[in-house]
């Protein structure tokens, strides 16, 4: 369903991406992860067609989005949805007027369409009741949780989330990744996480793939991304779980409250 | 020799930078010319733009006129040409002050507000959300202001002119003793129809500038003047400085142009 093809990137003479190619399947949910300012997020809005590379191709149902135009790219843009970092939510717009503005512009939906489709959303994204107000007047968690409804109202094919987790506490991330897997069991759409919640979006997500100095250096199913032998693999995995020896034991328990069964 | 490079390398890009906001012009024009518009937004921004600036133009109008009374008088009262000042205020007002102070004044508090408004959802990529939701963020965010702008400045100058030649007659003849029959009958004999036309082409041109820097400075905020809350703060300055100077730099060409 998407495919990247030899994807290069630079700004102002500094190269991001170098290389990047790898394919996910259709229904497929990936973890897009590395270090700080590896490209991911570069990489997303790559596919998302708001960069154009230097070279390579981001081919999305064998389209290339990144050198369609207009018309062409609204009709590849139709399939996507996007969670932004920020949740990008329109500010003067409240909750339901956010939610309800792509079905709005999109869609000939009817009045009363639209309101049932709004509150049917945000009922599955835990925000019954907040429709009335404002960004600002919201919690992060639940801003995150407006922009993901706001995302999957037009019913996307693919969802893209950018680190869909960063700052909020561990207790509401966990909640966001609960979501996606749950919504994504009852949609089927096909997603690219990006994240640094790393080993927790393991439980939700179908391959990783590991950037690092520009490149995919692995792509593989969880379990065998864990069990890598490579010392790249080794060193960032230790980072992540508290280990600063990749050998030694854990700083502290990645896991102190019991493992999430998210079905799969 | 690398002061003369670095020189260039900023020549190279101030002239890259004008052909952006060059081809920002173009885009916008085209988008208003080639339907839809979204009539709901343009509304909405005539009554920012021209409704909620009326206080400040009809303060600035009548003050600005009051001044030319006074100012007119003692000049016109040494050449014994006080009978003058109805056709002075008006020809003063209606060419020239009331054009270019209302647009000043637009743009110090609706073009600022723009720029911030726009500079602010490109930090916070909602116009990047507008894009990926595959909307045009020229039709909602652009066109609206820029058909605003065309329809509020013409008639802001207008109220100017009206509010400014009131503020003369308080001072003329009310305080100065100036005929009221001689201030305003002076002044029809001497105020032409293409002097009426010439501050409203002016104040239309205005209008598309003010709209035209405001906006291009806020929809490419993290692009040409840095990011977060700083980069907002310097797009929305170098608006309202860029904005004013053209007006006035316009302003000269249109006169003439016009003579």
């Amino acid at each position: 369903m998407i495919r990247i093809e030899d994807l290069h990137k630079s700004f102002n003479g500094n190269a991001v991406l170098k290389g990047v190619s790898f394919e996910i399947a259709k229904g497929e949910v990936i973890a897009l992860i590395g270090g700080s300012g590896e490209g991911k997020s570069v990489l997303l809005k790559h596919i998302a067609g708001l960069m154009k590379p230097d070279k390579g191709r981001v081919l999305v149902d064998g389209n290339d989005i990144a050198s369609s135009r207009g018309k062409y790219l609204n009709e590849l843009r139709a399939k996507l949805g996007f969670l932004f970092q920020g949740g990008a939510l329109f500010d003067s717009m409240t909750v339901f007027e956010n939610v309800a503005f792509p079905l709005k512009e999109k869609t000939r939906s009817g009045k009363r369409e639209i309101r049932d489709r709004v509150l049917k959303e945000l009922s599955n994204v835990g925000l019954s009741g907040s429709e009335d107000r404002f960004p600002s007047q919201i919690s992060g968690g639940m801003v995150k949780r407006a922009a993901l409804a706001r995302a999957l109202v037009v019913d996307p094919e693919i969802m893209l989330f950018d680190e869909p987790t960063t700052g909020l506490d561990p207790l509401i991330g966990l909640s966001i990744l609960r979501l996606i897997s749950s919504i994504h069991r009852e949609l089927g759409f096909t997603g690219v996480i990006v994240t640094h919640e790393v080993p927790r979006v393991f439980d939700i997500v179908d391959k990783v793939a590991f950037l690092r100095e520009g490149k995919v250096f692995a792509y593989d199913e969880p379990e065998k991304f864990m069990a890598s032998t490579k010392p790249e693999v080794k060193e960032f995995l230790a980072g992540s779980l508290g280990r600063p020896d990749p050998e030694g034991p854990a700083i502290f328990q990645p896991c102190a409250h019991p493992q999430i069964d998210f079905g799969h | 020799m690398d002061l003369i490079r670095k020189f260039g390398a900023s020549v190279l890009v101030t002239v890259g930078r004008m052909g952006v906001m060059g081809l920002f012009l173009v885009k916008t024009v085209l988008y208003t010319v080639v339907p839809p518009v979204k009539i709901g937004r343009v509304i909405k921004q005539i009554h920012f733009i021209g409704f909620q600036s009326l206080v400040v133009i009809l303060l600035t109008g009548c003050f600005s006129g009051m001044v030319l009374g006074f100012q007119g008088y003692y000049s016109l009262s040494r050449f014994g040409s006080d009978a003058f000042l109805g056709p002075m205020i008006g020809l003063s007002l209606i060419k020239e002050l009331g054009p270019v102070l209302t647009a000043l004044m637009v743009t110090g508090r609706a073009g600022s507000a723009i720029t911030a408004e726009i500079g602010i959802m490109r930090i916070s990529e909602q116009i990047d959300a507008l894009e990926l939701m595959g909307l045009n963020p020229y039709r909602y965010l652009v066109v609206p202001n820029f058909l605003a702008a065309m329809i509020s400045l013409p008639l802001l100058t207008a109220i100017f002119d009206v509010v400014g030649i009131f503020g003369g007659y308080l001072i003329g003849v009310k305080l100065l003793g100036v005929g009221i029959g001689t201030y305003f009958g002076e002044m029809s004999s001497y105020v032409a129809t293409k002097d009426i036309l010439e501050g409203l082409y002016k104040s239309l041109s205005f209008g598309i500038l003010i709209n035209w820097v405001c906006c291009f400075k806020g929809y490419y905020t993290s692009i040409f003047t840095g990011f977060g809350a700083e980069g907002v703060s310097k797009a929305t300055t170098q608006a309202v400085v860029l904005s004013s100077v053209l007006i006035l730099v316009w302003d000269y060409f249109m006169t003439g142009l016009l003579y």
